[in-house]
Formats: structure tokens, sequence, C-alpha cells
């Protein structure tokens, strides 16, 4: 009985510590620019493909995966300067289109500079199982935690203890106010973009020798992040994460519980839920328009 | 409008074969999605990104309802269009309270559930490998063949857009502008936004059910895919791309999007960037839309002279 | 009879009191401002007595009826309009078409209806669109009526709401700075537009700055300081208390 609960536990962990990236990407880009980028879920897929793809070339795994984040940081900062500056001030509608339209770009450049297979990496430190009260539980899932954990603090220092991360913090807050102290408003926009994609890439390294990867792969990721960084309350980083985590949980004990062949659907049933009653998500700042 | 079924009429003289029907009756069952999705993205202001999910159920409503429960197709294609409106009722009024990324997440969600929920219930809907489903019978007639299609799509699409440019130059549709406009602006005049969102969205699912049931009977089989977050993506696309606010710009965009393919045909791994090269190109430098766009120009050229 | 009572009216936002313990009331008929310098809480009550906030605590009555807690377009029905500081002009709609939106609960609202146009949707069309050009030219817009909203100067905008406000045929208008960013000879236009609204027999509350411009037209002011009634009375009586002068006439001085 517990084992299984324990089992389930910790594959929703897994899971939810990507998400959790995820959403940290949504939040971190939406802080910086008011938008969502839906192309978010690509750069998981371009970490894990491309790490994936130089492992299988011949390159020497550390060195593939910080090329396969220096590729993905130059993809979002790509992004942000083709496609998100020249539109900058247009309609939600629009950008959505727009980050939308990268995404599926996004798909359709790997499909053809690298390929349509499923791809995977080794296990960084083996593939024995651990066991734990009856449950087992896969060295590569305390990698990505770890490494989950570790992005979050980094993340935390970066915000709260170094200029130029203080610098984006008050640009979220007052744009205006942040260009009037000098701080460079296109630069911030970039970076956002940039710490989003290693995010992204990072959450899509880690788990790659769990879950494999192809060019579809960053679609329902994406859209889990999304709901991961909706359910925290949009622009909440630390709501991100525990929204991130919490469909990771729910999805893995319903699939054990319930349904397994409605995994996917959970995370959405729990956002609609929650929207329902809280339409600003769970620790979303709640406002009364000003008129 | 005259010009439109001028078009209609007039563009199966270029037909070669029926494979030209085929694609136009295509092209003007997405231009039917898109001139219900405008009344609400583009006039209403309301995103959707679920729509596709109520095409689906439009979709599967048929096929349900003729094959196993032989209900002629009218009545199943009615009743799907009753269900589903009935559905984005009750959806609705908690959705669309939400605004901007928000209101996405939630029609994302729907969307996303539908289609799963098609591509699971396998008992009913044959899951991921489909079902097959008759021609559209009525009073003894069948609708079969693309070119009988092509009229029939002609003739309702003409349809759609009369009866979208009747709502938009009325009390109701400019209410519903106004919505877009000003929420707190209509309010205090007296209208009562929160329902006039749920009408017009309302009106979106059932124009896109009605569709959905339509082409489930030419096709003669449908899969869950229809109703997937691509498709609902695609239609959002298509009212964008031809142009927000403007029934003719969603014609044009759904025109536009279902030919593109066709056209890509040759260099067909190449079609998903280019898909998304045109939608990020257009948003940068035409924001408002093609039809829109286009049409801003050549006034601002007869003004000049 | 007393048209507008504002009884013990409160609003706070995170610990803040915007409004607190307000009374007072509007007889109809008058034009009854509201005076106070900027963060007095004007715009908050506005926001309170049209449904836009839901207070506190205390009691909005108009025309004897409990209405605080009531949507604004429940009291929009019930003859209430207003006008906003900050625009709230659709501006995806010709410049005609928002003033018919004002006139939208006198209108044919049947969704079939419109949607098959049919012939008294036509009719009732023809005849609004001829009524609210009348209400374009009344409030000196004349030749906006072909415009597009969004390419009308901040001035007309203004006018525009005026409008919009009163095609919904209201008993009582509330105005939220009608004059707030507009040169002399705009604001007298707009002092000569509210004395005609007054005159047709429509309640006037009015939040402006222009303190010449209410002297001069209002019948009863209230002032409000941080949220609390200050003083009310005629324009002489508040103009000469003393609170007053301090409060505000004395911060401009």
């Amino acid at each position: 009985m517990f084992a299984a609960f324990l089992q389930y536990l910790f594959s929703g962990l897994t899971s939810g510590a990507i998400y959790a990236l995820a959403g940290l990407g949504f939040a971190i880009i939406y802080n910086a620019s008011h938008v969502i980028n839906f192309a978010q879920g690509e750069f998981i897929m371009i970490g894990g493909m491309a790490s994936a793809t130089l492992v299988a070339a011949g390159v020497p795994m550390p060195l593939a995966i910080v090329l396969a984040l220096l590729i993905s940081m130059a993809v979002g900062v790509a992004l942000e300067k083709f496609a998100i500056e020249p539109a900058r001030n247009a309609d939600v509608v629009t950008i959505i289109i727009i980050t939308i339209g990268a995404s599926i770009f996004l798909r359709g450049a790997t499909q053809i500079i690298l390929d349509k297979e499923f791809h995977s990496l080794p296990a960084f430190s083996g593939e024995t199982p651990i066991g734990v009260m009856g449950a087992t539980l896969m060295p590569q899932s305390l990698w990505v935690f770890a490494v989950a954990a570790v992005m979050i603090v980094g993340l935390w220092w970066f915000f709260n203890r170094t200029m130029f991360g203080k610098a984006m913090l008050a640009t979220s807050h007052n744009r205006l106010a942040a260009q009037l102290v000098g701080v460079g408003v296109k630069k911030v926009l970039l970076a956002s973009f940039a710490l989003s994609a290693l995010l992204g890439a990072v959450g899509g390294v880690v788990v790659t020798p769990i879950t494999f990867t192809n060019y579809e792969a960053g679609i329902m990721l994406g859209l889990k992040g999304f709901s991961a960084a909706v359910l925290g309350g949009l622009g909440n980083g630390g709501g991100a994460i525990i929204g991130g985590l919490i469909v990771g949980i729910v999805e893995a004990l319903a699939s054990g519980y319930l349904s397994s062949a409605y995994k996917d659907a959970i995370a959405f049933v729990i956002i609609l839920f929650v929207l329902f009653f809280m339409p600003n998500g769970l620790f979303g700042k709640r406002g009364t328009d000003r008129v | 409008m005259a010009l439109l079924a001028i078009v209609v009429a007039a563009a199966p003289i270029g037909f070669t074969n029926s494979y030209f029907y085929d694609v136009g009756v295509n092209a003007m069952f997405n231009a039917i999605v898109c001139v219900g999705l405008n009344l609400l993205i583009g006039y209403a202001g309301q995103i959707s990104l679920g729509h596709a999910g109520f095409f689906a159920l439009g979709a599967y409503g048929s096929a349900l309802l003729t094959t196993m429960y032989n209900v002629p197709p009218i009545g199943a294609l009615t009743i799907s269009a009753l269900v589903v409106g009935l559905l984005a009722f009750v959806v609705g009024r908690p959705i669309l309270k939400l605004k901007g990324h928000y209101l996405a997440m939630a029609t994302l969600g729907i969307g996303i559930i539908i289609h799963i929920v098609l591509k699971t219930e396998s008992k009913f809907t044959g899951g991921p490998d489909g079902m097959s489903l008759d021609n559209f019978k009525m009073l003894g007639f069948t609708v079969m063949g693309d070119r009988m299609w092509y009229w029939v799509a002609g003739v309702l699409l003409i349809l759609a857009v009369w009866l979208a440019l009747n709502l938009i130059d009325s009390p109701v549709g400019r209410a519903l502008r106004a919505v877009h406009g000003s929420e707190v602006g209509a309010e205090v005049v007296g209208v009562d936004t929160s329902s006039y969102k749920v009408l017009v969205f309302v009106v979106s699912a059932v124009f896109a059910s009605v569709v959905g049931s339509l082409f489930a009977h030419k096709n003669g089989f449908i899969t869950p895919d229809i109703g997937s977050f691509f498709g609902s993506v695609h239609l959002v696309t298509m009212v964008v791309l031809g142009g927000m606010a403007s029934v003719f710009g969603a014609v044009v965009g759904a025109v536009i999007l279902t030919l593109l393919p066709q056209v890509l045909a040759s260099v067909e791994q190449y079609e998903a960037m280019i898909l998304g090269v045109i939608m990020m190109g257009t948003m940068i430098f035409m924001p408002k839309g093609l039809l829109p766009s286009l049409l801003a120009k050549l006034k601002s050229r007869e003004a000049g002279r | 009879m007393t048209l507008l009572k504002v009884e013990n009216l409160s609003k706070e936002f995170g610990g803040v009191h915007a409004v607190e313990d307000l009374t007072f009331s509007v007889e109809p008929g008058h034009i009854h401002s509201i005076i106070g310098p900027n963060g007095a809480g004007k715009t908050t009550l506005f926001n309170l007595i049209t449904g836009v906030y839901t207070p506190s605590a205390g009691r909005v009555l108009f025309q004897d009826r409990l209405v605080s807690g009531l949507k604004p377009y429940e009291l929009a029905a019930m003859g209430m309009s207003r006008t906003f500081q900050n625009l709230q002009i659709f501006f995806n709609m010709q410049a005609i078409e928002n003033v018919m939106v004002g006139a939208h609960l006198h209108l044919n609202r049947g969704f079939l209806s419109s949607f098959l146009r049919l012939p008294a949707v036509v009719r009732g069309d023809r005849e609004c669109r001829a009524r609210c050009t009348e209400l374009m030219e009344f409030v000196g817009l004349a030749k906006y009526l072909d415009a597009d909203a969004a390419s009308m100067p901040y001035g007309a905008l203004k006018r525009l709401e005026i409008a919009r406000a009163l095609a919904a045929k209201p008993k009582m208008l509330l105005l939220d700075e009608p004059a707030a960013g507009l040169n002399a000879t705009e604001s007298r236009e707009i002092d000569e537009v509210i004395k005609r609204v007054a005159a047709s027999g429509i309640t006037v509350v009015l939040v402006e700055h222009d303190m010449k411009m209410v002297m001069g037209i209002s019948d009863h002011i209230t002032a409000l300081d941080y949220g609390r009634k200050l003083a009310e009375g005629t324009p002489a009586e508040v103009r000469a208390n003393p609170d007053v002068v301090k409060a505000y006439l004395g911060a401009h001085a």
C-alpha cells in the first residue's frame, strides 16, 4: 500500500521538478515582459535532443551537456531578438500566436536538422535502483531533484544577491522606474529569455535519461509548465515551483490510482478547478481593476 | 458579401478534378468555424485555445448518434450542437471571468481534456484509431461526393457570413464589441458583460460543432486528432492571420491556411517551419491581420492621391 | 423625495480607508458636486455608488431602494449612468457606435432577432442612430459623426462619454472630472453641456477639480478629505468653511 504510494510520489516529484523548472521559465519571462512564451517547452526539447545527439556523435557527456545548454540559450536569445522584440506592445493574442509560431518553427527545424526519432541519454550515475521502504528510486531521479534544487537556489541567489538580478526584478515591478534609474530594459528582456531557455534545457537534459525525447516532446512539457505557472499565480516564482510539484504529484497519483490514460488530462483538470475558484491562481496577486 | 458569393460560385471554373473540390470544402468548413470564432476573439476580445475540441465533439456526436443509435444525420447534428452549446454555456460561465493568459490557459485545458477523452474512451470512439460513419442523408436525399459537398459548404459559408454580419451590426453585436473595448464602460450603460461573453462563446462553439458534424459525414472517417491542441491553434491562427474583427478576414485566413499545406506539398518536410515563419511574420509586420492591413494600405493610398 | 442616499459608507483597500463612514444625499434635479484634494476618495465613491466596487460597510440607496451590491449594469437599468476619469471609450468602434452602446437598454436585445436582422431591429437601430446623432450634436461632437473613436482627440472623447451616458436615458448622471485635461474654452463648453443636462431634468453628480466651474454650477457641494466628509452645503457655505479652505483651497493657494 504505502510502497505503491511512495512509488507514485517519487515519479510525481521527478516530473514535478521538471514542470517546476518549466513553470519558473514562464514566470521569469512573464515578469520581464508580460509575455507567455508558448515555446518554453521547446527549450526543454532542444536541451534533450541536442545533448542526446551530441553524445551519440561521440562528444563526451559533460561537454555535450554544456553545448546543449548553450545552444538552447542561443535559441532563447534569438527568439527574443527576432520575434518578441519587434512585436513589443502588441495584443496578448498576437504575442500568443507569435510564440506558438516560434514553437512550431523550432519543432520543424529540429525535425530537419536532427531527426524524428526518439533519443535518450545514458543515466548520469548508473541504473541500479535504490530501495526506499519498499519503493524503488532511480538514481537519475535523484539527479533531477538535486539539479532542480540547485537551479532554484541559484536563481534565488541571482535575483536577490546580484545587481543584475535585482535589476531584473525591479523591471518586473515597474518598467518605467527601472528605466529611469538606468536599468537596460532590453538587456533584461534578453537575459530573461536566456535564463528561461537555460532552465528549460537543464530540465530537458536531466530528464532525458528517464523519459526519452523527440522533436514533439516539448509540447506537453511546455503546457504542463504553463499550468504550473498559472496554478502558482503568473509571475510568482515560488508559486510556479509549488505549482509544478502539485501538478507532477497529483498527476502521478491519479494515473496510479485512477487511470493512467488520463494522466495528461489531470494537470488541466486541476488548473480548471483552481481557476474556477481562484481566478489569479493559488498565490497570484489579487487586484481590483482601477478605473 | 456579393463578392464572396461570386468567388464561391466561380472558383470551381478552375477546378480540374475532385481533389480541388475536396480542398475547397475543407477551406470553407474552416472558414465557417473561423467566422464563429472571430465573433469571440476578434469582436468580443476573448481568446479561446480550445475550439477544436468543440469541433471534434460535434464530429463525434454525429458519428456516435448515427452509427450507434440510428439517429438521422440532421437530428444527430442538432443534438450534438445543442449538447456542445450547453457544455460551452456551463464551462463558459466560470472561465469567461478570467482574462488574458488565464483565459487562454483555461480554454486550452478544456480543449485538451476533450481531446484526451475522445482518445481514451475507445469503447465509444474507437480511440486513436478513429471511427467511421455514413453519408449525410436528409429527406431521402444523400449528400455525397466532393462536388455536392462543395455547394453545400458554399451555401453554409455564405449563410454564416450573413449571420455574422447581421450580428455585428446589431444591438447585441455592439454590446459584444463594447466588451472588447472596455468592460466597465459597457457595464455602466447597462450591458451585462458576463452574459454576453458566455453568449458569444456558446455561439462560436455551436458553429464549430455544426461544422464538425458535417466534416465527419463528408470525410466518412474521423480521429481524435481533429480536436488536438494544434487544431485549436490552427483555428486561432486563421482568425488572427486573416484579420481579427473582420468577418471576411477570417474567411481569407481560413482559406490561406487550408491551402498552404497543399501548396507546400512538394517541400513537405519544411511545412512546419514555413507555417511557423508565416505565423510570426504576419503578427510582427501586420498585427491587425492580412485583410485589415491591406485595406488600410489601399485606403491610405487613395487618400494620398 | 431624495434620489440618492449614501449611509455610513466605507471602503478599505488592504487596511487603507479610501472612503470612511460617509453619509450624504443627493436631491433630484440638483447639480451636486463632490470636491476634495487628490486622494480624497472621490473616484472610489463613484465606483461604490455605481457598483464597480462593493462597499466594505454601509449602504447606498437609489430612489429609496437598497442598491449596494448590485452590478453596474443593473444600476444602469435603474437609471444611473456615469463617465470616467480615465476614459473607458470603446476604441475599437466608431464614435456614434459608442453612443449607440449607451442606448443598449432601450433597444431590442433579442439574440435571434439580431442574428436574423429582423425588420424590428433594423428600425430600432435607425431610430437609435438618429437619436444618438442628436446626442452627439448636443455635446458638441457634430463633426465626429463619422469618426472612429480611436482617431478623436482627448477633449472630444470626454464629451463622447457624456453622450454615451446620456443615451442610456439616466435619471442620475455621475460625471468624474469631465473638465480634467481640457483647456479653458473646452471647459466652458463642458460647463454649458452640464447645465443643459441638468435643465433637461437629469440629476448630475459631479466630481471636479476646476473650482470655478464647481462653484459656478453646483446647487449643493459635499467636500471630502481622506475619505471623510469635511463639509457640505451650498457653494457659498462650503467656500466659507474654514476646514475646506485649509484642506483644499489652501493647498492650492
